[in-house]
Protein backbone atom coordinates (compact mmCIF):
# COMPACT_ATOMS: atom_id res chain seq x y z
CA UNK A 1 0.00 0.00 0.00
CA UNK A 2 3.13 2.40 0.38
CA UNK A 3 2.12 4.20 3.28
CA UNK A 4 -1.46 5.20 1.61
CA UNK A 5 -4.16 4.69 4.04
CA UNK A 6 -7.55 2.86 3.13
CA UNK A 7 -10.44 4.75 2.59
CA UNK A 8 -12.44 3.15 5.69
CA UNK A 9 -9.37 3.48 7.27
CA UNK A 10 -9.13 7.80 6.86
CA UNK A 11 -12.80 7.74 7.49
CA UNK A 12 -12.46 5.96 11.35
CA UNK A 13 -9.72 8.40 11.86
CA UNK A 14 -11.46 11.30 11.22
CA UNK A 15 -14.37 10.17 12.97
CA UNK A 16 -12.01 10.12 15.88
CA UNK A 17 -10.35 13.40 15.05
CA UNK A 18 -13.66 14.86 14.81
CA UNK A 19 -14.61 13.33 18.25
CA UNK A 20 -11.44 15.28 19.93
CA UNK A 21 -12.04 18.21 17.94
CA UNK A 22 -16.01 18.23 19.42
CA UNK A 23 -15.08 17.51 22.56
CA UNK A 24 -11.91 20.37 23.55
CA UNK A 25 -14.58 22.97 21.73
CA UNK A 26 -17.53 21.45 23.74
CA UNK A 27 -15.61 21.66 27.13
CA UNK A 28 -13.97 25.75 25.70
CA UNK A 29 -17.27 26.97 25.36
CA UNK A 30 -18.11 24.99 28.75
CA UNK A 31 -15.19 27.48 30.31
CA UNK A 32 -16.39 30.68 28.25
CA UNK A 33 -19.88 30.39 29.60
CA UNK A 34 -18.68 30.05 33.32
CA UNK A 35 -16.78 33.30 32.38
CA UNK A 36 -19.51 35.12 31.13
CA UNK A 37 -22.62 33.71 32.39
CA UNK A 38 -23.26 33.23 36.66
CA UNK A 39 -26.38 32.02 37.39
CA UNK A 40 -28.84 33.82 39.34
CA UNK A 41 -29.03 32.93 43.25
CA UNK A 42 -31.34 34.89 45.62
CA UNK A 43 -30.22 36.84 48.12
CA UNK A 44 -31.91 34.60 51.13
CA UNK A 45 -32.27 31.01 49.96
CA UNK A 46 -35.99 30.14 49.70
CA UNK A 47 -37.76 26.40 51.18
CA UNK A 48 -39.96 25.89 48.83
CA UNK A 49 -41.99 23.32 50.98
CA UNK A 50 -42.60 24.95 54.48
CA UNK A 51 -44.88 22.29 55.54
CA UNK A 52 -43.21 20.00 57.58
CA UNK A 53 -46.43 17.19 57.28
CA UNK A 54 -46.44 17.69 53.34
CA UNK A 55 -43.14 16.81 52.67
CA UNK A 56 -43.54 13.70 54.78
CA UNK A 57 -46.28 12.74 52.49
CA UNK A 58 -44.35 13.73 49.43
CA UNK A 59 -41.42 11.40 50.74
CA UNK A 60 -43.69 8.31 49.91
CA UNK A 61 -41.39 5.63 52.06
CA UNK A 62 -37.87 7.90 52.03
CA UNK A 63 -38.80 9.67 54.53
CA UNK A 64 -35.90 8.69 56.71
CA UNK A 65 -33.33 9.44 53.57
CA UNK A 66 -35.35 13.02 52.98
CA UNK A 67 -34.70 13.46 57.04
CA UNK A 68 -31.13 13.23 56.23
CA UNK A 69 -30.94 15.53 53.61
CA UNK A 70 -32.84 18.28 55.03
CA UNK A 71 -30.41 17.74 58.10
CA UNK A 72 -27.14 18.13 55.82
CA UNK A 73 -29.23 21.36 54.20
CA UNK A 74 -30.05 22.59 57.68
CA UNK A 75 -25.78 22.10 58.70
CA UNK A 76 -24.67 23.76 55.30
CA UNK A 77 -27.23 26.39 55.55
CA UNK A 78 -25.95 27.43 59.26
CA UNK A 79 -22.30 26.96 58.08
CA UNK A 80 -22.81 29.29 55.23
CA UNK A 81 -25.12 31.66 57.01
CA UNK A 82 -22.37 32.00 59.49
CA UNK A 83 -19.39 32.26 56.73
CA UNK A 84 -21.28 34.84 55.07
CA UNK A 85 -20.05 38.59 55.15
CA UNK A 86 -23.38 40.06 54.27
CA UNK A 87 -24.41 43.04 56.99
CA UNK A 88 -27.78 41.69 57.63
CA UNK A 89 -27.26 37.93 57.13
CA UNK A 90 -30.28 35.98 58.94
CA UNK A 91 -30.65 32.46 60.19
CA UNK A 92 -34.63 32.17 59.09
CA UNK A 93 -34.81 29.00 57.51
CA UNK A 94 -32.74 27.21 60.25
CA UNK A 95 -35.89 25.99 62.78
CA UNK A 96 -37.81 25.27 59.42
CA UNK A 97 -35.33 22.80 58.09
CA UNK A 98 -34.73 20.90 61.50
CA UNK A 99 -38.71 20.99 62.02
CA UNK A 100 -38.60 19.33 58.33
CA UNK A 101 -35.71 16.91 59.40
CA UNK A 102 -37.49 16.27 62.60
CA UNK A 103 -40.76 15.03 61.53
CA UNK A 104 -39.77 12.96 58.36
CA UNK A 105 -37.69 11.36 61.24
CA UNK A 106 -38.57 11.84 64.57
CA UNK A 107 -36.02 9.88 66.30
CA UNK A 108 -33.80 11.84 64.71
CA UNK A 109 -31.49 12.33 67.93
CA UNK A 110 -28.51 14.95 66.63
CA UNK A 111 -31.17 16.98 64.58
CA UNK A 112 -32.33 17.53 68.07
CA UNK A 113 -29.31 18.02 70.52
CA UNK A 114 -27.46 19.98 67.82
CA UNK A 115 -30.06 21.83 66.18
CA UNK A 116 -30.86 22.99 69.43
CA UNK A 117 -27.08 24.19 69.95
CA UNK A 118 -26.83 25.94 66.36
CA UNK A 119 -30.18 27.54 67.21
CA UNK A 120 -29.56 28.88 70.57
CA UNK A 121 -26.20 29.99 69.72
CA UNK A 122 -26.09 34.41 69.44
CA UNK A 123 -25.73 36.38 66.68
CA UNK A 124 -23.81 36.92 64.30
CA UNK A 125 -22.79 33.12 64.54
CA UNK A 126 -26.34 31.91 64.71
CA UNK A 127 -29.55 32.85 64.96
CA UNK A 128 -29.59 33.59 68.91
CA UNK A 129 -33.24 32.30 68.74
CA UNK A 130 -33.08 29.75 72.86
CA UNK A 131 -36.63 29.80 72.12
CA UNK A 132 -37.01 27.81 69.24
CA UNK A 133 -34.25 25.70 70.45
CA UNK A 134 -36.75 24.36 73.70
CA UNK A 135 -39.78 24.32 70.94
CA UNK A 136 -37.44 22.00 69.46
CA UNK A 137 -35.95 19.64 71.81
CA UNK A 138 -39.88 19.44 73.59
CA UNK A 139 -40.72 17.99 70.12
CA UNK A 140 -38.32 15.38 70.60
CA UNK A 141 -39.21 15.26 74.07
CA UNK A 142 -42.70 14.75 72.96
CA UNK A 143 -41.40 11.39 70.76
CA UNK A 144 -38.95 10.21 73.02
CA UNK A 145 -39.58 11.09 76.57
CA UNK A 146 -37.14 9.05 78.46
CA UNK A 147 -34.02 10.37 76.96
CA UNK A 148 -32.65 12.41 79.13
CA UNK A 149 -30.19 13.78 76.49
CA UNK A 150 -33.11 16.29 75.85
CA UNK A 151 -33.87 17.42 79.12
CA UNK A 152 -30.25 18.05 79.79
CA UNK A 153 -29.77 20.17 76.44
CA UNK A 154 -33.29 22.44 77.54
CA UNK A 155 -31.18 22.55 81.44
CA UNK A 156 -28.77 24.03 79.10
CA UNK A 157 -30.22 25.86 76.95
CA UNK A 158 -32.19 27.93 79.96
CA UNK A 159 -29.06 28.63 81.92
CA UNK A 160 -26.27 29.62 79.33
CA UNK A 161 -28.84 31.38 76.93
CA UNK A 162 -31.57 32.48 78.55
CA UNK A 163 -29.52 33.24 81.85
CA UNK A 164 -32.43 31.21 84.19
CA UNK A 165 -31.18 29.29 86.51
CA UNK A 166 -34.15 27.82 88.09
CA UNK A 167 -35.94 26.91 84.67
CA UNK A 168 -32.49 25.20 84.19
CA UNK A 169 -32.39 23.48 87.56
CA UNK A 170 -35.86 22.52 86.99
CA UNK A 171 -34.93 20.65 83.61
CA UNK A 172 -31.86 19.10 85.33
CA UNK A 173 -33.85 17.57 87.77
CA UNK A 174 -36.13 16.39 85.80
CA UNK A 175 -33.55 14.76 83.90
CA UNK A 176 -31.76 13.44 87.27
CA UNK A 177 -35.06 11.24 87.43
CA UNK A 178 -34.96 9.35 83.80
CA UNK A 179 -33.60 6.06 84.00
CA UNK A 180 -29.99 5.89 82.81
CA UNK A 181 -29.41 9.17 83.44
CA UNK A 182 -26.32 10.18 84.89
CA UNK A 183 -25.69 10.76 88.59
CA UNK A 184 -23.51 13.92 88.08
CA UNK A 185 -27.19 15.35 87.11
CA UNK A 186 -28.19 16.12 90.49
CA UNK A 187 -25.66 17.94 92.21
CA UNK A 188 -25.46 19.86 88.96
CA UNK A 189 -29.16 21.39 89.36
CA UNK A 190 -28.18 22.16 92.92
CA UNK A 191 -25.20 23.67 91.71
CA UNK A 192 -26.86 25.72 89.03
CA UNK A 193 -29.25 26.71 92.18
CA UNK A 194 -26.87 28.10 94.41
CA UNK A 195 -24.43 29.73 92.09
CA UNK A 196 -26.66 31.14 89.84
CA UNK A 197 -24.98 33.06 87.28
CA UNK A 198 -21.52 32.34 88.15
CA UNK A 199 -19.12 30.22 86.07
CA UNK A 200 -19.17 26.32 88.11
CA UNK A 201 -21.97 25.00 86.44
CA UNK A 202 -21.27 26.55 83.05
CA UNK A 203 -18.05 24.61 83.41
CA UNK A 204 -19.54 21.34 84.48
CA UNK A 205 -21.72 21.42 81.73
CA UNK A 206 -18.97 22.42 79.49
CA UNK A 207 -16.45 20.15 80.61
CA UNK A 208 -19.48 16.83 80.04
CA UNK A 209 -20.03 18.04 76.48
CA UNK A 210 -15.96 18.08 75.49
CA UNK A 211 -15.63 14.56 76.72
CA UNK A 212 -18.86 13.03 76.17
CA UNK A 213 -20.41 14.77 72.84
CA UNK A 214 -20.52 12.55 69.91
CA UNK A 215 -19.51 15.01 67.36
CA UNK A 216 -15.96 16.73 67.08
CA UNK A 217 -17.77 20.35 66.09
CA UNK A 218 -19.13 19.67 69.39
CA UNK A 219 -16.23 18.54 71.45
CA UNK A 220 -14.42 21.62 69.73
CA UNK A 221 -16.97 24.01 70.60
CA UNK A 222 -17.17 22.91 73.95
CA UNK A 223 -13.51 23.04 74.58
CA UNK A 224 -13.76 27.06 72.98
CA UNK A 225 -16.67 27.18 75.64
CA UNK A 226 -13.89 26.36 78.25
CA UNK A 227 -11.13 28.28 77.55
CA UNK A 228 -13.74 31.27 77.11
CA UNK A 229 -14.45 30.39 80.52
CA UNK A 230 -10.87 30.70 81.84
CA UNK A 231 -10.25 33.79 79.67
CA UNK A 232 -13.82 35.45 81.74
CA UNK A 233 -11.64 34.61 84.80
CA UNK A 234 -8.59 36.18 83.71
CA UNK A 235 -10.20 39.01 82.52
CA UNK A 236 -12.06 39.59 85.92
CA UNK A 237 -8.72 39.97 87.68
CA UNK A 238 -7.17 41.80 84.86
CA UNK A 239 -10.31 44.49 85.47
CA UNK A 240 -9.62 44.18 89.07
CA UNK A 241 -5.62 45.44 88.79
CA UNK A 242 -6.67 48.20 86.29
CA UNK A 243 -9.40 49.32 88.73
CA UNK A 244 -6.50 49.42 91.42
CA UNK A 245 -3.75 51.24 88.92
CA UNK A 246 -6.84 54.03 88.78
CA UNK A 247 -7.28 54.38 92.37
CA UNK A 248 -3.38 55.46 92.79
CA UNK A 249 -3.00 56.92 89.65
CA UNK A 250 -6.38 58.80 89.17
CA UNK A 251 -6.15 57.91 85.24
CA UNK A 252 -7.17 54.70 83.45
CA UNK A 253 -3.33 53.14 81.94
CA UNK A 254 -2.52 53.63 78.39
CA UNK A 255 -2.18 50.08 77.79
CA UNK A 256 -0.56 47.00 79.61
CA UNK A 257 2.85 48.46 79.66
CA UNK A 258 1.84 51.32 82.13
CA UNK A 259 1.07 48.09 84.73
CA UNK A 260 4.26 46.48 83.76
CA UNK A 261 6.24 49.21 84.33
CA UNK A 262 4.27 49.96 87.62
CA UNK A 263 5.05 46.34 88.82
CA UNK A 264 1.66 45.28 88.66
CA UNK A 265 2.08 42.46 85.80
CA UNK A 266 5.08 40.87 84.55
CA UNK A 267 3.96 41.20 81.38
CA UNK A 268 1.25 41.29 78.65
CA UNK A 269 -1.29 38.88 79.25
CA UNK A 270 -2.11 36.84 76.88
CA UNK A 271 -5.68 34.94 76.76
CA UNK A 272 -5.32 30.95 76.21
CA UNK A 273 -5.62 31.22 72.40
CA UNK A 274 -2.51 33.27 72.96
CA UNK A 275 -3.51 36.30 71.47
CA UNK A 276 -3.12 39.59 74.25
CA UNK A 277 -5.99 41.00 75.93
CA UNK A 278 -7.19 44.56 74.84
CA UNK A 279 -7.68 47.16 77.17
CA UNK A 280 -9.41 50.17 76.13
CA UNK A 281 -7.42 53.19 77.83
CA UNK A 282 -10.49 55.51 77.75
CA UNK A 283 -12.83 53.57 80.01
CA UNK A 284 -10.01 51.25 81.16
CA UNK A 285 -12.49 47.86 80.08
CA UNK A 286 -11.02 44.79 79.46
CA UNK A 287 -11.96 42.22 77.19
CA UNK A 288 -10.39 39.92 74.66
CA UNK A 289 -9.55 41.23 71.61
CA UNK A 290 -11.50 41.58 68.54
CA UNK A 291 -9.20 39.05 66.51
CA UNK A 292 -9.22 36.64 69.26
CA UNK A 293 -9.75 33.37 67.86
CA UNK A 294 -12.61 33.83 71.92
CA UNK A 295 -14.02 36.66 70.77
CA UNK A 296 -17.37 37.69 72.03
CA UNK A 297 -16.74 36.13 75.55
CA UNK A 298 -20.44 35.48 76.30
CA UNK A 299 -19.66 38.24 79.18
CA UNK A 300 -21.11 35.86 81.75
CA UNK A 301 -23.81 37.20 83.41
CA UNK A 302 -22.14 38.64 86.75
CA UNK A 303 -18.88 40.05 85.68
CA UNK A 304 -18.27 41.79 89.10
CA UNK A 305 -15.29 43.73 88.49
CA UNK A 306 -16.95 46.15 86.18
CA UNK A 307 -14.63 49.30 84.74
CA UNK A 308 -15.40 52.41 86.68
CA UNK B 1 -44.66 -27.86 38.13
CA UNK B 2 -41.81 -27.77 35.58
CA UNK B 3 -43.06 -26.02 33.05
CA UNK B 4 -43.42 -22.80 35.69
CA UNK B 5 -39.86 -23.46 36.94
CA UNK B 6 -38.88 -23.71 33.31
CA UNK B 7 -40.24 -20.35 32.26
CA UNK B 8 -38.95 -18.85 36.02
CA UNK B 9 -35.29 -20.26 34.87
CA UNK B 10 -35.61 -18.24 31.08
CA UNK B 11 -36.64 -14.84 32.95
CA UNK B 12 -33.80 -14.95 35.41
CA UNK B 13 -30.89 -15.68 32.69
CA UNK B 14 -32.87 -12.90 30.59
CA UNK B 15 -32.28 -10.45 33.29
CA UNK B 16 -29.21 -11.48 33.70
CA UNK B 17 -28.30 -11.15 29.76
CA UNK B 18 -29.98 -7.85 29.81
CA UNK B 19 -27.59 -6.53 32.73
CA UNK B 20 -29.90 -5.65 35.29
CA UNK B 21 -26.91 -7.31 37.84
CA UNK B 22 -25.12 -3.60 36.54
CA UNK B 23 -27.08 -1.80 39.19
CA UNK B 24 -25.38 -3.65 41.84
CA UNK B 25 -22.24 -1.98 40.69
CA UNK B 26 -24.50 1.55 40.69
CA UNK B 27 -25.61 0.65 44.41
CA UNK B 28 -21.68 -0.46 45.38
CA UNK B 29 -20.34 2.63 44.08
CA UNK B 30 -23.30 5.02 45.47
CA UNK B 31 -22.39 3.84 48.72
CA UNK B 32 -18.87 4.05 48.69
CA UNK B 33 -18.97 7.40 47.32
CA UNK B 34 -21.31 8.61 49.72
CA UNK B 35 -19.78 7.39 52.69
CA UNK B 36 -16.60 9.60 52.00
CA UNK B 37 -18.72 12.59 50.71
CA UNK B 38 -21.06 12.98 54.01
CA UNK B 39 -18.13 13.34 56.11
CA UNK B 40 -17.53 16.30 54.69
CA UNK B 41 -21.34 17.56 54.01
CA UNK B 42 -22.76 17.01 57.19
CA UNK B 43 -22.32 16.59 61.09
CA UNK B 44 -22.29 13.78 62.62
CA UNK B 45 -24.81 10.50 62.03
CA UNK B 46 -22.66 9.26 59.18
CA UNK B 47 -23.41 6.22 59.98
CA UNK B 48 -26.97 6.82 60.09
CA UNK B 49 -27.30 8.40 56.99
CA UNK B 50 -25.43 5.75 55.22
CA UNK B 51 -27.94 3.51 56.53
CA UNK B 52 -30.60 5.17 55.42
CA UNK B 53 -29.18 5.43 52.00
CA UNK B 54 -28.40 2.22 51.76
CA UNK B 55 -31.87 0.69 52.45
CA UNK B 56 -33.66 3.77 50.32
CA UNK B 57 -31.08 3.07 46.99
CA UNK B 58 -32.12 -0.81 47.54
CA UNK B 59 -35.84 0.13 47.18
CA UNK B 60 -35.56 2.40 44.50
CA UNK B 61 -33.31 0.50 42.51
CA UNK B 62 -35.33 -3.01 43.66
CA UNK B 63 -39.05 -0.80 42.53
CA UNK B 64 -37.46 0.78 39.49
CA UNK B 65 -36.20 -2.95 38.28
CA UNK B 66 -39.87 -4.81 39.01
CA UNK B 67 -41.77 -1.85 37.47
CA UNK B 68 -39.85 -1.70 34.01
CA UNK B 69 -39.04 -5.72 33.82
CA UNK B 70 -42.10 -6.37 35.30
CA UNK B 71 -44.59 -4.57 32.81
CA UNK B 72 -42.00 -6.12 30.08
CA UNK B 73 -42.75 -10.09 30.72
CA UNK B 74 -45.42 -10.57 28.64
CA UNK B 75 -46.48 -7.39 27.01
CA UNK B 76 -42.43 -8.22 25.11
CA UNK B 77 -43.53 -11.74 24.39
CA UNK B 78 -46.70 -10.44 22.76
CA UNK B 79 -44.56 -7.45 20.91
CA UNK B 80 -42.05 -9.87 19.73
CA UNK B 81 -44.86 -12.49 18.79
CA UNK B 82 -42.61 -15.44 20.68
CA UNK B 83 -45.94 -15.53 22.81
CA UNK B 84 -47.40 -17.50 19.75
CA UNK B 85 -44.74 -20.36 20.20
CA UNK B 86 -44.72 -20.03 23.85
CA UNK B 87 -48.83 -21.06 24.15
CA UNK B 88 -48.28 -23.14 21.57
CA UNK B 89 -45.99 -25.40 24.11
CA UNK B 90 -47.33 -27.80 26.76
CA UNK B 91 -48.09 -25.28 29.36
CA UNK B 92 -51.01 -23.33 30.69
CA UNK B 93 -51.58 -19.65 30.70
CA UNK B 94 -51.55 -19.94 34.33
CA UNK B 95 -47.83 -21.70 34.79
CA UNK B 96 -46.50 -18.86 31.79
CA UNK B 97 -47.79 -16.25 34.53
CA UNK B 98 -46.60 -18.05 37.84
CA UNK B 99 -43.30 -18.76 35.76
CA UNK B 100 -42.41 -15.28 34.61
CA UNK B 101 -43.72 -14.06 38.49
CA UNK B 102 -41.71 -16.39 40.20
CA UNK B 103 -38.37 -15.59 37.39
CA UNK B 104 -38.54 -12.17 38.23
CA UNK B 105 -38.97 -12.58 41.77
CA UNK B 106 -35.97 -14.33 42.22
CA UNK B 107 -33.86 -11.86 40.05
CA UNK B 108 -35.03 -9.21 42.88
CA UNK B 109 -34.25 -11.19 45.63
CA UNK B 110 -30.57 -12.13 44.40
CA UNK B 111 -29.97 -8.74 43.58
CA UNK B 112 -31.12 -7.87 47.30
CA UNK B 113 -29.12 -10.33 48.74
CA UNK B 114 -25.88 -8.51 47.07
CA UNK B 115 -26.79 -5.17 47.94
CA UNK B 116 -27.44 -6.31 51.04
CA UNK B 117 -23.67 -8.20 51.44
CA UNK B 118 -22.17 -4.37 49.78
CA UNK B 119 -24.42 -2.73 52.35
CA UNK B 120 -22.83 -4.79 55.18
CA UNK B 121 -19.25 -4.15 53.59
CA UNK B 122 -19.43 -0.50 53.57
CA UNK B 123 -21.14 -0.05 56.76
CA UNK B 124 -18.23 -2.89 58.43
CA UNK B 125 -15.60 -0.50 56.53
CA UNK B 126 -17.52 2.98 58.42
CA UNK B 127 -17.46 0.94 61.57
CA UNK B 128 -13.24 0.08 61.44
CA UNK B 129 -12.49 3.63 60.36
CA UNK B 130 -14.61 5.30 63.63
CA UNK B 131 -13.17 5.99 66.57
CA UNK B 132 -14.27 3.95 69.61
CA UNK B 133 -15.83 7.45 71.75
CA UNK B 134 -17.61 8.56 68.51
CA UNK B 135 -19.04 4.94 68.30
CA UNK B 136 -20.68 5.51 71.79
CA UNK B 137 -23.34 7.88 70.61
CA UNK B 138 -24.64 5.28 67.98
CA UNK B 139 -28.14 4.24 68.79
CA UNK B 140 -26.87 0.52 66.97
CA UNK B 141 -24.01 -1.03 65.99
CA UNK B 142 -23.20 -0.26 62.14
CA UNK B 143 -23.50 -3.95 61.27
CA UNK B 144 -26.49 -4.43 63.46
CA UNK B 145 -28.17 -7.49 61.70
CA UNK B 146 -31.55 -6.22 62.60
CA UNK B 147 -31.05 -4.23 59.49
CA UNK B 148 -32.12 -7.55 57.47
CA UNK B 149 -35.06 -7.20 58.95
CA UNK B 150 -35.57 -4.22 56.16
CA UNK B 151 -33.88 -5.86 53.69
CA UNK B 152 -36.59 -8.89 54.34
CA UNK B 153 -39.01 -6.76 54.13
CA UNK B 154 -38.34 -4.44 51.33
CA UNK B 155 -38.05 -7.67 49.46
CA UNK B 156 -41.38 -8.45 50.22
CA UNK B 157 -42.67 -5.05 48.57
CA UNK B 158 -40.91 -5.74 45.77
CA UNK B 159 -42.60 -9.13 44.83
CA UNK B 160 -45.95 -7.03 45.60
CA UNK B 161 -44.71 -4.56 43.18
CA UNK B 162 -44.12 -7.04 40.33
CA UNK B 163 -47.24 -9.04 40.73
CA UNK B 164 -48.77 -5.44 40.33
CA UNK B 165 -46.26 -4.66 37.49
CA UNK B 166 -47.54 -8.00 35.71
CA UNK B 167 -50.98 -7.91 36.43
CA UNK B 168 -51.42 -4.65 34.84
CA UNK B 169 -49.03 -5.88 31.52
CA UNK B 170 -51.18 -8.66 31.04
CA UNK B 171 -53.90 -6.09 29.50
CA UNK B 172 -52.76 -2.82 28.90
CA UNK B 173 -49.31 -1.34 27.28
CA UNK B 174 -46.64 -1.11 29.08
CA UNK B 175 -46.50 2.99 29.31
CA UNK B 176 -49.53 2.63 30.76
CA UNK B 177 -48.82 -0.48 32.82
CA UNK B 178 -45.84 1.36 34.34
CA UNK B 179 -47.97 4.57 34.99
CA UNK B 180 -50.44 2.08 36.86
CA UNK B 181 -47.95 0.09 38.95
CA UNK B 182 -46.49 3.32 40.54
CA UNK B 183 -49.66 5.23 40.79
CA UNK B 184 -50.50 1.97 43.15
CA UNK B 185 -47.40 2.09 44.64
CA UNK B 186 -47.77 5.54 45.46
CA UNK B 187 -51.29 5.18 46.74
CA UNK B 188 -49.76 2.23 48.97
CA UNK B 189 -47.55 4.69 50.81
CA UNK B 190 -50.53 6.87 50.99
CA UNK B 191 -52.51 4.21 53.17
CA UNK B 192 -52.83 5.93 56.28
CA UNK B 193 -53.74 9.26 54.93
CA UNK B 194 -56.24 7.98 52.85
CA UNK B 195 -57.94 6.36 55.80
CA UNK B 196 -58.00 9.63 58.34
CA UNK B 197 -59.32 11.85 55.12
CA UNK B 198 -62.61 12.14 57.02
CA UNK B 199 -60.76 13.26 60.23
CA UNK B 200 -58.91 15.59 58.27
CA UNK B 201 -62.28 17.08 57.27
CA UNK B 202 -62.96 15.63 53.98
CA UNK B 203 -66.78 15.50 52.38
CA UNK B 204 -68.64 12.04 54.13
CA UNK B 205 -68.40 11.09 50.14
CA UNK B 206 -64.93 11.36 50.00
CA UNK B 207 -64.21 10.44 53.41
CA UNK B 208 -65.77 6.65 51.75
CA UNK B 209 -64.17 7.00 48.78
CA UNK B 210 -60.50 7.60 50.93
CA UNK B 211 -61.17 3.91 52.83
CA UNK B 212 -62.73 2.47 50.61
CA UNK B 213 -59.30 2.79 48.37
CA UNK B 214 -57.46 2.08 51.69
CA UNK B 215 -58.94 -1.27 51.84
CA UNK B 216 -58.83 -2.24 47.85
CA UNK B 217 -55.08 -1.43 48.03
CA UNK B 218 -52.40 -3.08 49.62
CA UNK B 219 -50.69 -0.61 52.33
CA UNK B 220 -47.11 -0.59 52.03
CA UNK B 221 -46.42 1.84 55.18
CA UNK B 222 -45.60 -1.32 57.16
CA UNK B 223 -43.44 -2.96 55.24
CA UNK B 224 -40.91 0.25 55.42
CA UNK B 225 -39.00 -0.23 59.08
CA UNK B 226 -36.05 2.02 58.30
CA UNK B 227 -36.67 3.82 60.54
CA UNK B 228 -37.20 0.98 63.02
CA UNK B 229 -34.06 -0.40 62.06
CA UNK B 230 -31.47 2.11 62.04
CA UNK B 231 -32.80 3.71 65.34
CA UNK B 232 -32.57 0.26 67.01
CA UNK B 233 -36.01 0.32 67.47
CA UNK B 234 -37.78 -3.41 67.82
CA UNK B 235 -39.69 -4.98 64.67
CA UNK B 236 -41.25 -7.87 66.19
CA UNK B 237 -41.79 -11.05 64.61
CA UNK B 238 -45.57 -10.58 64.41
CA UNK B 239 -45.16 -7.67 62.34
CA UNK B 240 -42.70 -8.92 60.06
CA UNK B 241 -45.45 -12.21 59.80
CA UNK B 242 -48.40 -9.90 59.51
CA UNK B 243 -47.54 -7.79 57.09
CA UNK B 244 -45.59 -10.60 54.87
CA UNK B 245 -49.05 -12.46 55.10
CA UNK B 246 -51.33 -9.45 53.69
CA UNK B 247 -48.82 -8.89 51.06
CA UNK B 248 -48.87 -12.58 50.07
CA UNK B 249 -52.67 -12.55 49.90
CA UNK B 250 -52.75 -9.53 47.72
CA UNK B 251 -50.25 -10.99 45.26
CA UNK B 252 -51.85 -14.26 45.33
CA UNK B 253 -54.78 -11.97 44.28
CA UNK B 254 -53.03 -10.28 41.84
CA UNK B 255 -51.63 -13.56 40.19
CA UNK B 256 -55.14 -15.23 40.11
CA UNK B 257 -56.36 -11.99 38.46
CA UNK B 258 -53.64 -11.78 36.05
CA UNK B 259 -53.82 -15.31 35.25
CA UNK B 260 -57.63 -15.20 34.92
CA UNK B 261 -57.25 -11.91 32.22
CA UNK B 262 -54.26 -13.81 30.31
CA UNK B 263 -56.41 -16.61 29.23
CA UNK B 264 -59.45 -14.40 28.20
CA UNK B 265 -56.71 -13.10 25.80
CA UNK B 266 -57.17 -13.73 22.05
CA UNK B 267 -53.72 -14.20 20.25
CA UNK B 268 -54.96 -16.17 17.29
Amino acid sequence: MGGTSSRPERSRRLRWGALGVLGVCAIGTQVALDGAFTTFAPERAVQWVRSPGATRRLTLGFGTLAADLYWIRAVQYYGSTKLSEAKNKNYDLLYPLLDIATTLDPRFNIAYRMGAILLSEGYPDGPGRPEEAITLLDKGIQESPTRWEYYLDAGFVHYWWRRDPQQAADWFQRAAKLPGAPNWLRPLAASVLAEGGERGAARVLWTQMAETAEHDWLRQTARVRLLQLDAEDTVEQLQEVVNRFYDQAGRFPSGWSDLVRAGQLRGVPLDPSGVAYALDPVSGAVDTAADSPLSPLPRSRTLSGQAR
Amino acid sequence: MSAVLIVARGVFKESIRDRVAYNLVFFAVLLMAASFLLAQLTAGQDVKIIKDLGLAAATAIGVLIAVFIGIGLVAREVERRSIYSLISKPITRSQFILGKYLGLSLTLVANLAVMAVAYYLVLAYLDWVTPDNVKLGWEAPATDPRLLKAFALIGVELMLVTAVALFFSTFSSSFLSAALTLAVYVIGHFGQDLRALGAAGASPALATLGRVLYFVFPNLVPLNVTAEVVHAQPVTLQHMLLATGSVALYIALLLVAAALVFERRDFK
